[in-house]
């Protein structure tokens, strides 16, 4: 067990270093001058001249690295002059919005598609099956925006049920938080919902043609209980790994529903950053969600202690 | 493996000897997916002859014109001529339909462009690190950094950088997908290379660069085709949002991308303007997907046992 987890932990470290450079190099590698693509239009030339003397523009690449890998190290991610705040406070305000329509979202789609998965591959073949398969291909079809404002239409400007747009913190009541976020949850979800059911249904396909649901059938279980106990329970690897794959799938999801949807987080964050071409914030924001997706990947992995006892590391 | 799946595997590689034509044209998804596609690039080439105005002309007369409205545009000899705005208008006074329907050029354009670029520097890296044995390491982890980086990030990020062209947002769109298609000729490329007829070449005495190009690259086709077509589809998708963001091509470029974000201000008054590109946007992802699913269904049936 420990081992196993020095050794994910090993593994995952010199990922995220790269992650690292790749976000540093991406500033270096364009041209002008990094010190005046930082300041962005807000700074003065005093500002610009402190980023640069900051940024020890003047020396080597390698050393600029070194200082920017030990700010990052030390929790600073720079400055932005557009939005006038440290990048570590910018992201500390919107990350709550982006959190809540992530975990609503995952729980909604996990709810949604496992079961959906196992009936298909239950009855493959039957007409759940073919309507899953279809769906799937749909699902990874009809952009996200597109099926935000579908929805926007039918549920909030002609039907009246729910909140068009907007944002209601959690501390400003239960409520109005959860109508706000039912629509956009749904929106992120559909894209998710596919691609889990996809891999569920072809997950417990495979189990389910093992010799021990014969023998789960033969010693007379009641079918449910194979199915869930015996097939899924077995098939449940590919199952979270997918869960955590499909994470890359839902942060692009994230910055496209939270403008649809008029969401103040950080996906909104992220383009308005890129409008206002603020690179701190940019380079701030990449490093986070990056660095996020590795450690839920990471936690996925060690999921499989739990949900397959057999693997000893 | 299963002996059924040997069984399939055989049948499937006798059709294909006996015409993939034949084995292609027998696939409803590749039928009704590559139809679909090609008179997309059909609407795509004839766009000037199908009662379409110059996307970027506009007329403060007939701004927010509901769909089917007749209307006056200047044309760009000044004169002005009635005009049937069969999918309305949108703020300016510009003609939906004909923006949709060039739109369909930029983005069948970007769905090809990026996928035979990210093709190509897949397969050179996935060559490299499949053969080189040195290289595999460093490339591959360099790659497991890349992959680690959500692809829109990566592409929004790198559009904002240089200023968006057709160019640039092509290039920023498929640099997130080479390390998926390094990764995919690495692997084909490990198996492959064990193959008893690669084994055969390097004791005949074969040259390395011999064997690479003419006797591994060849097998890795049909999945290599498979995976370009996902590629274009999740390309079109991925330009759209950059328009739709408001990062990518100019606005006044007509792309889908670009009408739904205008048409994004006043959606609620005249929704028809995120939805008659939404429709055409979703219907050619659409049809490139199953083009996808059903190539994958003919050419490599072992992918389509995985998934």
């Amino acid at each position: 067990m420990f081992t196993f987890l020095a050794r994910r932990l090993a593994a995952t470290i010199p990922v995220l270093l790269i992650v690292a450079v790749l976000v540093f190099l991406m500033l270096r590698l364009t041209p002008g001058d990094p010190a005046v693509i930082i300041a962005g239009d807000a700074a003065n030339p005093e500002q610009v001249a402190q980023i640069r003397a900051g940024l020890g523009l003047d020396r080597s690449i390698v050393v600029q690295f070194g200082i920017w890998f030990g700010n990052l190290l030390s929790g600073n991610l720079g400055e932005s002059y557009y939005f006038k705040m440290t990048v570590v406070e910018l992201i500390a305000h919107r990350i709550e919005p982006t959190l809540a329509l992530s975990l609503f979202t995952i729980v909604l789609s996990v709810l949604v598609s496992v079961p959906l998965g196992v009936l298909a591959a239950w009855r493959q073949g039957g007409w759940l099956d073919r309507a899953l398969m279809g769906f799937s291909v749909l699902g990874f079809s009809v952009p996200v925006f597109v099926l935000g404002y579908i929805l926007i239409y039918i549920v909030s400007l002609k039907l009246g049920w729910l909140p068009v747009q907007g944002y209601v913190r959690f501390a400003d009541g239960f409520w109005p938080f959860i109508r706000h976020l039912i629509l956009p949850s749904i929106t992120l979800s559909v894209i998710y919902i596919a691609l889990i059911a996809r891999v569920t249904r072809a997950a417990v396909t495979e189990t389910l043609a093992e010799d021990y649901i014969r023998t789960a059938r033969a010693k007379g279980l009641p079918e449910a209980r194979v199915v869930i106990h015996h097939a899924l329970a077995n098939a449940a690897v590919p199952i979270v790994t997918v869960i955590g794959i499909g994470i890359a799938l839902l942060i692009g999801g994230v910055v496209v529903t939270e403008t649809v949807y008029a969401i103040p987080g950080l996906g909104r964050l992220t383009v308005d950053a890129v409008l206002a071409r603020d690179f701190p914030t940019i380079q701030g924001v990449i490093l986070f969600f990056s660095f996020a997706y590795v450690l839920i990947n990471l936690l996925v992995d060690l999921s499989y202690l739990f949900f397959d006892p057999r693997i000893r590391y | 493996m299963h002996p059924t799946e040997l069984d399939a595997e055989a049948a499937v590689a006798a059709q294909i000897k006996g015409g993939l034509w034949r084995t292609l044209r027998g696939n409803w998804a590749v039928v009704t997916g590559g139809s679909v596609l090609a008179l997309l690039a059909l609407v795509a080439l004839a766009a000037p002859w199908l009662g379409t105005v110059d996307p970027t002309l506009f007329d403060p007369a007939s701004r927010d014109l509901l769909p089917g409205a007749i209307g006056e545009i200047t044309n760009l000899d000044g004169e002005t001529i009635a005009h049937k705005f069969l999918m309305g208008s949108d703020g300016f006074g510009r003609d939906i339909y004909s923006r949709v329907i060039y739109g369909t050029r930029v983005s069948l354009i970007v769905g090809a462009a990026v996928a035979l670029v990210s093709l190509f520097f897949g397969v050179s890296c996935g060559l490299a690190a499949g053969y080189i044995r040195w290289l595999d390491g460093v490339l591959m982890r360099v790659m497991d950094g890349v992959m680690a980086i959500p692809g829109i990030l990566i592409a929004i990020a790198l559009v904002a950088l240089w200023k968006a062209s057709l160019v640039t947002v092509i290039i920023a769109i498929a640099i997130p997908e080479i390390p998926r298609v390094t990764r995919l000729v690495r692997s084909l490329v490990l198996s492959i290379r064990e193959e008893p007829y690669v084994e055969a070449a390097v004791s005949l005495g074969t040259r390395t660069l011999k064997i690479m190009f003419g006797h591994i690259l060849p097998n890795t086709m049909a999945p290599l085709i498979v995976q370009g077509t996902y590629i274009c589809a999740s390309a079109i998708l991925v330009e759209a949002i950059l328009s739709f963001l408001g990062v990518g091509l100019p606005t006044d470029t007509p792309t889908w991308g670009n009408i739904m974000a205008e048409g994004r201000v006043q959606f609620n008054d005249f929704p028809h303007n995120v939805f008659f590109p939404g429709v055409f946007l979703a219907l050619t992802v659409l049809a490139i997907n199953m083009l996808g699913d059903g190539l994958r269904d003919t050419l490599d049936p072992r992918m389509s046992k995985r998934i």
